[in-house]
């Protein structure tokens, strides 16, 4: 039986990378569709180089420790070894090799990983005369939907003037866009899978995320923090589209929303 | 349920010491001897049997929320109508975040802490120590009896109407302080952190009286390097329990005073949820995760290092080879324990802390990764040049080292803060947290069960069906917990009851039907489990103290020990690793067994 359970102790790595590499072979994507979705943020694309380096440098490390397990269990089955055991209680040069050698790759991950994390959250980007880009709109989450408001024609967001709308964020392609995200209830969190951005909304903080899409097209927005019964169904849509087609859509849209309140009133169209 | 098990678990107990000497047994007596026992082995076993009912009830509570993932909204087959028959036969949205909420909070509160330190701690430790109880027995039963009101009140949250607790297991507030927040949100919230505050109290009593035993009590000749690694392990973590415990308590009191009083810890100023009434706030929701991980986040190494000591036992005695590495082993678990209290902030990452904070606590999230993996070339040292005997309890531990091979890996990526951005909160996670918890701790438990069993029952289990039991389990969790991997990377959020309405994600339905089917497998083979256990109880072969050629102190004493543990003094003379020593004819070398008599005791004292 020692040789069946060797075996069945190889399946893991065997199959564990088999099956990593069949989700993330390109033959199998546009099928199956079981990888990273697609990204269209600039500042996206370092993230996933990330998560593949990771993902090879780990399944180095399976892949030759899957194999060493196999190999003992293997060689060392009772039944079939008849030298008598190592009676050895370690070695400190091995112990020495193997601690230093995980420390200096994982330190290295850390340090290299800094960059990215300082693009994504903390080097908000900026306007061409040095100032902090101001946000392009206003994300509120709440029980359970997103509400969105852009500036009117004051360019300020939070006056009454503003362009509001729910679950719908439209925003221009192919430049920095920058949000003020925020709560009015309880914790959600604004995740964006194709654009790799993900922020938790804590009531009283205002917070800020950026990113910068590369294609225009209807995309998920959905909220990742577990904000109450309604939690899955709290879906919004994130639209990126030209810059033309922004502001037509922003003014169009602010242009309706000022027109329909005498409407509902029963005013009838006065001018 | 539970009631039932301790008591046919004392029952049986008493049967077997009836012919020990107790002459008479009085209801006053049974009940002082084996209900409010202060004998640390029936508290490890009323422990044993506790838990692994609510393990049972944890496992169901999981069959549910698969059983939504893979067919949202449809009717439940047999359990549907009986469960949630308001609803027509299927979980209401309500009813999910509460299904979630309860199977964390009973696997990791009811099952996975209590079982490592409760039942394994209190039955092995005075036995391997050589001691014969514990320091404090009083409190020892204590520890135990601060479970029930736990039990009750997380149970009374369960089935308040209409919905239980549904705030998550990490009840984040404001979803979990403001009333008109969620549904179960009235005083189910408040009974979970009640009874969640009581698991606190029954963790700290036995953490007390843990470290004063293994300090106090160890038998002549049991230095601290000569301690099993399972009893190195139970050490560090009731030092993990007794510094970072009181942090949750008091953080448990703090939200319940917001839920009773309004007294705003974690509440803004002005907050207004569901069109409640607006708060008087000045607090910070932030503040209570900060809190909750201070203790949480060392609790994953309470629910993970004593299993490593048992894998670490069970591993050196069937290669009969000494453990590779003894006092790295040791040093890497104090190293998990000590950057344990400094790396809470990774769960954090996208919370909305200050990012720079994200960059520190990623440099230690990446550290502590570093004995991990010492341990584990250490383990697969012991079994390089042994003799690898695949009994069952092996086969468990073997299976350890693998899975949390995979559970160790994948938390690099959660480790790096860009790419946790965006698998944060996904399965990804879900993945990593099971291969840790049930492909690792639990299956290490039921190696240790497997191990152990016949010096808690003085019978031996059933070999083949213990394997086929392995086989099973080994089969259905990868197929359930690896396939998870892949839906993380896709994105795929946590906590969602309908996660198909999103078309990134519409497709991942086959996926999680393949999943549920092996989680259903999963859940039925631990059948074999209980059949093989309750059976063997009462019918499985009786042993000597010896069975499986060990040289723990533990299988010195008679099986099942008596009152007292041994019936001799136990004197220590060398570790608990010495298999295939040349010094002896045999393959084990048990601590008590004298040095030859021409070495003397001066060789002796160089053996650890």
């Amino acid at each position: 039986m020692g040789r069946f359970w060797s075996l069945l102790f190889l399946l893991v790595p065997v199959l564990g990378v088999l099956v990593f590499v069949f989700a993330a072979s390109p033959d199998s994507r546009p099928i199956l569709d079981h990888w990273l979705p697609e990204n269209i943020n600039k500042y996206g694309y370092v993230i996933d180089d990330l998560f593949m380096f990771i993902l090879y440098l780990t399944g180095v490390i399976f892949i030759v420790t899957g194999l060493l397990l196999f190999r003992f269990l293997w060689k060392y089955d009772a039944s079939r070894n008849s030298e008598p055991v190592k009676y050895t209680h370690g070695s400190h040069t091995l112990e020495i090799i193997w601690s230093i050698l995980p420390a200096v790759t994982l330190l290295f991950i850390a340090i290299f990983q800094m960059d990215a994390w300082a693009e994504h959250k903390m080097r908000r980007p900026l306007l061409e005369n040095g100032d902090r880009k101001p946000a392009l709109a206003q994300v509120t989450g709440r029980q359970f939907e997103w509400r969105i408001r852009y500036a009117g024609p004051d360019q300020q967001i939070g006056t009454p003037d503003d362009f509001h709308t729910v679950n719908d964020l439209h925003v221009p392609v192919d430049e920095d866009v920058v949000l003020q995200i925020q709560s009015e209830d309880v914790l959600h969190s604004f995740f964006l899978p194709n654009l790799r951005i993900k922020q938790d909304l804590v009531p009283g903080m205002r917070q800020f995320t950026w990113f910068h899409a590369n294609r225009t097209g209807i995309f998920d927005l959905a909220c990742a923090e577990l904000c109450g019964w309604g939690h899955y169904k709290m879906r919004g849509r994130l639209i990126v589209e030209s810059r033309e087609d922004f502001e037509a859509w922003l003014a169009g849209a602010t242009d309706e929303q000022n027109r329909t309140e005498p409407e509902s009133a029963g005013d009838g169209d006065d001018e | 349920m539970s009631d039932k098990g301790v008591a046919g678990q004392s029952d049986q107990h008493a049967e077997e010491h009836a012919d020990h000497g107790a002459s008479k047994l009085t209801l006053g007596s049974f009940i002082g001897t084996y209900v409010f026992s202060r004998d640390h082995k029936v508290i490890g076993l009323q422990f044993l049997f506790s838990t692994l009912l609510w393990f049972l009830v944890g496992g169901l509570l999981a069959l549910g929320i698969r059983w939504q993932l893979a067919w949202p909204w449809q009717n439940m087959p047999v359990l549907g109508n009986m469960l949630f028959s308001a609803e027509g036969g299927q979980i209401s949205p309500e009813f999910y975040t509460t299904l979630f909420t309860m199977h964390a909070t009973v696997m990791i509160f009811f099952v996975i802490i209590p079982i490592l330190a409760g039942a394994f701690g209190n039955f092995l430790i005075p036995l391997m120590i050589g001691a014969e109880d514990m320091a404090f027995p009083t409190l020892n039963m204590l520890s135990y009896w601060f479970m029930w009101p736990a039990f009750i009140l997380i149970g009374a949250s369960f089935f308040q109407a209409p919905y239980g607790a549904g705030a998550g297991w990490t009840s984040y507030p404001p979803l979990s302080s403001v009333v008109t927040a969620a549904p179960g949100s009235e005083s189910a919230q408040t009974f979970w952190l009640m009874g969640v505050t009581c698991v606190g109290i029954a963790s700290m009593l036995g953490s007390v009286n843990y470290l004063t035993t293994i300090i106090q009590m160890r038998a002549p000749g049991m230095t601290m390097f000569r301690l099993p690694m399972t009893i190195w392990a139970m050490f560090i973590t009731a030092v993990l329990q007794a510094f970072a415990l009181p942090v949750l308590t008091a953080g448990g009191f703090m939200q319940i005073l917001d839920r009773q009083v309004a007294t705003g810890f974690f509440v803004p100023e002005g907050l207004m949820v569901n069109n409640g009434t607006p708060l008087s706030g000045g607090g910070q929701p932030l503040l209570w995760q900060h809190l909750f991980w201070f203790y949480s986040h060392p609790a994953v190494y309470i629910m993970i290092l004593p299993a490593m000591g048992m894998v670490s036992d069970i591993i050196s005695c069937f290669s009969r080879k000494p453990l590779f590495g003894y006092k790295p082993m040791v040093y890497s678990i104090s190293g998990i324990a000590g950057l344990g209290f400094i790396v809470w902030g990774h769960h954090m990452f996208v919370s909305g802390m200050n990012p720079g904070l994200g960059m520190v606590f990623m440099t230690s999230t990446m550290l502590i990764a570093l004995p991990s993996a010492v341990k584990t070339f250490n383990w697969m040292g012991t079994v390089w040049g042994g003799k690898v005997q695949f009994t069952t309890p092996m086969l468990f531990a073997l299976s350890f080292v693998s899975m949390f091979i995979i559970g160790g890996l994948s938390g690099i990526f959660m480790a790096a803060t860009p790419v946790d951005i965006f698998i944060h909160d996904t399965y990804f996670i879900v993945a990593h947290f099971h291969y840790v918890l049930f492909s690792g701790t639990a299956m290490a438990v039921f190696g240790a069960i497997y191990f152990w069993f016949p010096k808690m029952f003085g019978r031996m289990m059933n070999e083949r069906w213990g394997k086929v039991h392995f086989f099973l389990t080994f089969l259905f969790l990868n197929g359930t917990f690896y396939l998870m991997h892949i839906l993380g990377t896709v994105g795929f959020p946590r906590r969602l009851a309908d996660p198909y309405h999103y078309k990134t994600f519409a497709h991942l339905q086959p996926m999680n039907q393949f999943i549920t089917i092996c989680a259903i497998g999963m859940v039925a083979t631990q059948v074999i489990f209980a059949a093989n256990f309750l059976i063997s109880i009462f019918r499985g072969p009786k042993v000597g103290r010896n069975p499986w050629r060990a040289n723990g102190l533990e299988w010195m004493a008679p099986s099942p020990p008596g009152h007292g543990n041994f019936d001799f003094q136990p004197i220590v003379y060398r570790g608990p690793y010495e298999y295939g020593s040349p010094e002896v004819e045999e393959d084990y070398y048990p601590q008590i067994k004298p040095p030859p008599e021409d070495t003397g005791e001066a060789e002796a004292v160089e053996h650890d």
